[in-house]
């Protein structure tokens, strides 16, 4: 099958093109929902609502409104917030696609704002499902892998046979993403084995440290209740299984949420703040750890689940694969691949691999996920500070 | 020679002290661990973990072959190894299961 997407001017390619539709805080939230409200399959929803500036929602949103997937994009103000609405519009316009802004406060009101946005929206979507589309090769390709609402199956089933997925991907030339360094406490020795550079072991090491650290002041770990109902025990349990969704490919490159990286490959994404605990929990859900794997590119998510995750995502497809199966048989319609047929005996691990495999190149060529068929748009962003990456993470 | 065990354990590494459970077993079932016979009390849920062995107080709980936190008791083979016996290396782990049990009995005695 030939491939083909979204030409960007940034030499990216989409594999969506979608109108990113941002409320730039909370008070603009419901104007900007009514007006992506009547075309769900052209414009998606994306915003922060915090009235505080914050250099990493910032960064998120420009990312985010520049992502490949997106070919227009509607900001929606309040006109009072604190986050800057003029350097978004304009990163988002020196992106080469076309941007408008509406101010609640200066255009009217809600339903005027509403109704000037439905307007603008409906006549991009009109021009982007006309859009040419361009050769698209795997290694154009960015893929996020998490797991959420994980049990004893996870780290057994799903996130291996995803492991075995991204090791073909790795190899085809694309990038990969796997993430949640607090979900990799426990496995920070293993996993500086796999890096290019004895530098980069020490920083991948780091990280997890940074995380053990961070969760400890918290007094919880990245684990859930449903976690323990579903056999889990403890946070370096749940971490070796969510390990395995890494494949075993050698890791590139350590990266921090935003950073784009340079070329393809296996990259781990640094998702724990630096310095000391503020703003609460790293990633308060899953949808929190998929938008930051857009802001670094990611064209969609593999999403491994044993308790039964439904959640989609706007502007990037997400990938379903149910790793219990049990699980998959009450919530089939809501799960692209079902690995917990390598429990039953039904499937190996290296079938599962390949059907994740084959539904990344489906999903590419444009054909909807489980959760995108559903509608599922679910995103979250909030507040977080960051220091720029060390020398020793990227590749040369 | 091989040791019996029932089909449903599955052995992640060859260094593992546990059982993953590959399907439910339930109460009253007698099943084989390791060529011995272990009586299940309690029904137990896929993905849950049993001693491949005798475990000591404060050893380590390997699975995957890495260790995932340390025992606080004395574990019989074949006994489920969960909240009740392994505790974290790093961090605590929190469940509702205490909630969950003094909800069903707060519920059971507002219904009557």
């Amino acid at each position: 099958m030939t491939l083909t997407g979204y030409s960007r001017a940034d030499g990216r390619k989409g594999i969506r093109n979608l109108v990113a539709v941002a409320y730039l805080v909370e008070c603009a939230h419901h104007v900007a929902r009514q007006i992506v409200n009547p075309t769900p399959e052209h414009a998606h929803l994306i915003g922060f609502p915090g009235c505080f500036p914050n250099a990493y929602a910032q960064k998120i949103m420009e990312r985010l409104c520049t992502h490949p997937n997106v070919g227009a994009v509607l900001l929606v103000s309040l006109g009072c917030e604190s986050f800057d609405r003029y350097q978004l519009e304009r990163i988002t316009a020196q992106s080469g696609r076309p941007v408008r802004t509406l101010v609640i406060q200066n255009d009217g009101g809600t339903r005027a704002t509403i109704d000037a946005g439905r307007a603008w929206v409906a006549e991009q979507a009109a021009i982007l499902q006309g859009a040419e589309q361009v050769p698209l090769a795997l290694s154009d390709l960015t893929i996020g892998t998490v797991c959420g609402g994980s049990d004893g199956t996870s780290g057994i089933t799903g996130n291996p046979a995803a492991g075995l997925a991204f090791d073909r991907l790795v190899a085809e030339g694309a990038t990969c993403i796997f993430e949640e360094t607090g979900e990799l406490i426990g496995c920070e020795g293993i996993m500086a084995s796999r890096a290019a550079t004895p530098e980069l072991a020490i920083e991948l090491r780091a990280s997890v440290e940074k995380a053990a650290r961070y969760y400890a002041t918290l007094g919880y770990g990245s684990f859930a209740a449903g976690n323990a109902d579903g056999g889990l025990t403890t946070i370096e349990e749940k971490s070796l299984g969510a390990y395995m969704k890494s494949g075993q490919s050698q890791i590139s490159g350590l990266i921090k949420p935003g950073d784009i990286p340079p070329r393809g490959g296996l990259y781990l994404m640094d998702v724990v703040p630096d310095g000391e605990v503020r703003f609460g929990f790293p990633n308060i859900s899953d949808n929190a750890e998929i938008v930051e794997m857009m802001a670094s590119g990611a064209h969609m998510t593999l999403f491994v689940t044993g308790r039964g995750s439904v959640v989609g995502s706007a502007l990037a497809p997400v990938i379903k694969i149910a790793a219990n199966p049990h699980m998959y048989d009450r919530l089939s319609e809501d799960m692209d691949i079902n690995a917990g047929r390598i429990l039953t005996g039904a499937a190996s691990l290296t079938q599962i691999g390949d059907e994740i495999f084959d539904a990344v190149i489906a999903t590419a060529s444009g054909q909807p996920t489980k959760s995108e068929a559903l509608g599922h748009t679910e995103f979250i962003l909030t507040y977080k500070s960051f220091e720029p990456l060390g020398p020793a993470c990227l590749p040369l | 020679m091989t040791v019996q065990t029932d089909p449903r354990l599955l052995l992640l590494s060859p260094d593992d002290n546990v059982f993953v459970l590959r399907g439910a077993i339930d109460a009253g079932e007698v099943i084989m661990v390791a060529g011995a016979e272990v009586h299940i009390s309690r029904r137990l849920g896929l993905g849950h973990k049993i001693a491949a062995r005798f475990i000591a107080s404060g050893e380590k709980i390997i699975k995957y072959g890495a260790p995932i936190g340390s025992t606080f008791c004395d574990i019989a083979p074949g006994a489920h190894v969960h909240l009740h016996n392994l505790a974290s290396d790093y961090t605590p782990t929190h469940s509702l299961t205490e909630s969950h049990a003094s909800h069903d009995a707060a519920m059971k005695g507002s219904a009557t």
